[in-house]
């Protein structure tokens, strides 16, 4: 989100203050916050209800809505990642997961946990702390809807690229270091068993 | 208002689009399969060479009852279908067939990334049937199929990245103004990949492991019946013309041909579909299903690697030419 804020900040040269209020909000300004309301209600109710899978397809709506928004703020490049990213690997993998369990239909008794206020906590204060952040850095910046798009690939992959290459080769490093230490922990695992007598021979190594 | 007007009939083209050609594909499978298999096929529907079959079909479907298992989640049970088939809808307007602004249904800036996005939120709708049926079988077809997307999505995102490299964008039709005919050498090994995962992707034997209905009974549709199972059998069609048409838009140059470029270029892009639905038939009609062992293997040691080794050659030679 930072990333796509930013990407503004270096293209679109800032607008005056001036020029914009809330008291008129244009049909976009409109959108981008029935379809936040939206967002915000589907991640409330993945982490209330009771029910594992729907748990898993409300991530959906609330990624999929966060996507919307970020097309609307008019960071395509961003917004199809997400969906490819988020909605098309990782929930499967979530579903793939709740598959592997016994996630009834209906409703798990077991489906609470004795941390939800210090979760809630530390869930407000990211919040918070997010929001000042944004707010703060971003409070006079409008984005110029009518001029060239400034959340195109060109202009995210240049922005990305020139000034962000740093941090973007420490997350690869980082992304790269968990798949090794994925493959470490999965090669162990089998090691162990393998020392172990198998019991049922060859399946025993599983 | 004739802004309004331009969208709504292009919204109507591709809805059309993607209504007739989905059903031409399986009226080809019925007839093709027939042929290689020496058989006649369904033959009496509408007279001649029981052209009417597919309609026939079609009514058979809506008469018959919608049933919920009691034990089903109802609301998930009930959305899985339209969850499967709208993606492929929405990726249709974004392949170009020809080289104006009016060929295609929708310029994307990112139309690369859309389209591969897109089509991988379709498998949700596999998930949820294979989940709300409480059905054994079809959690056995979810997990497979869940499964299948986590090994063939890669290699399909690496080979598309390939073009995207090779064009310098990743708009569709900005990827086929960059075309030349080298390409399709250039590229060949990654166009094999796409397609090989592609056909993974949408659970087309040999890889219909998810689905095989010999042994789990068709999978995730097993407690489908009347229109909802249509839409996913409409699903896996419109995917099958949604593969080709990316096939070839990215790796066989699309409106681009050795002749008749002016104003014929969309029949290229049909022919060139067409061909490739063609041998998608031909591969159901004459490979054995490979065995979920061998289809993990096949997509980790084999794909993975050969669209690695894509990128790297095209790489190379963009470095060189450049």
């Amino acid at each position: 989100m930072n990333l796509a804020a930013a990407v503004h900040l270096a293209s679109a040269p800032p607008v005056p203050h001036a020029q914009h209020g809330f008291l008129s909000p244009t049909g976009v300004e409109i959108a981008f916050l029935l379809v936040g309301l939206v967002t915000l209600g589907a991640a409330l109710v993945t982490v209330t209800t009771r029910q594992l899978v729907h748990a898993a397809l409300w991530l959906v709506v609330a990624l999929g809505g966060l996507a919307v928004e970020y097309l609307l703020l008019t960071a395509e490049f961003i917004a199809w990642v997400q969906v490819l990213i988020y909605v098309g690997s990782v929930v499967v993998l979530l579903l793939f997961g709740l598959m592997l369990t016994k996630a009834p239909i209906g409703r798990s008794p077991d489906a609470d946990s004795g941390n939800r206020w210090a979760a809630l906590a530390v869930a407000v204060a990211a919040a918070v702390a997010l929001v000042w952040v944004v707010v703060d850095a971003f409070r006079t910046t409008w984005i110029d809807l009518d001029g060239p798009a400034a959340g195109t690939t060109e202009v995210t992959g240049t922005f990305l690229f020139r000034h962000w290459v740093l941090p973007f080769e420490a997350l690869s490093v980082l992304l790269l270091a968990a798949l090794v230490g994925a493959i470490v922990l999965s090669r162990k695992a089998r090691a162990d068993a393998d020392t172990t007598p198998a019991v049922h021979g060859k399946e025993g190594a599983r | 208002m004739n802004d309004a007007l331009d969208v709504a009939l292009r919204l109507a083209v591709v809805f059309v689009v993607f209504l007739t050609f989905p059903l031409i594909v399986g009226q080809t499978e019925h007839k093709v399969m027939a042929h290689m298999q020496g058989r006649l096929g369904p033959m009496y529907a509408g007279g001649f060479h029981g052209w009417a079959q597919l309609i026939a079909d079609g009514v058979k479907f809506a008469q018959k009852e919608d049933v919920v298992p009691a034990g089903a989640d109802r609301r998930v049970f009930q959305l899985a279908p339209a969850v499967a088939l709208l993606p492929y809808l929405l990726v249709l307007l974004a392949i170009p067939i020809g080289p104006s602004e009016g060929a295609v249904g929708q310029v994307l800036d990112a139309g690369v990334f859309f389209v591969l996005a897109v089509m991988g939120v379709g498998v949700l709708g596999s998930l949820m049937a294979g989940w709300a049926s409480a059905n054994k079988f079809s959690l056995l077809g979810g997990l497979r199929t869940a499964a299948q997307l986590l090994a063939y999505e890669l290699p399909m995102l690496l080979a598309a990245a390939s073009v995207a490299m090779a064009a310098g964008t990743v708009s569709l039709p900005g990827i086929l103004h960059a075309f030349h005919w080298w390409w399709v050498p250039w590229q060949i090994v990654g166009a094999i990949v796409f397609f090989v995962a592609g056909l993974a992707e949408l659970q087309r034997p040999p890889f219909d492991m998810p689905v095989a209905d010999s042994e789990i009974i068709f999978g995730a549709y097993t407690e489908y019946t009347g229109l909802r199972f249509a839409l996913f059998l409409l699903a896996e069609y419109a995917g099958i013309v949604v593969l080709c048409g990316l096939t070839t838009v990215l790796f066989l140059g699309g409106w681009h041909g050795p002749w008749g470029a002016d104003g014929l270029g969309w029949v290229w892009t049909l022919l060139k579909t067409a061909i490739l639905a063609f041998l998608v038939i031909w591969l159901r009609v004459t490979y054995p299903r490979l065995r979920e062992d061998q289809l993990q293997r096949l997509s980790w040691t084999l794909l993975v690697p050969l669209s690695l080794a894509q990128i790297a050659l095209t790489g190379i030679v963009k470095v060189v030419i450049s």
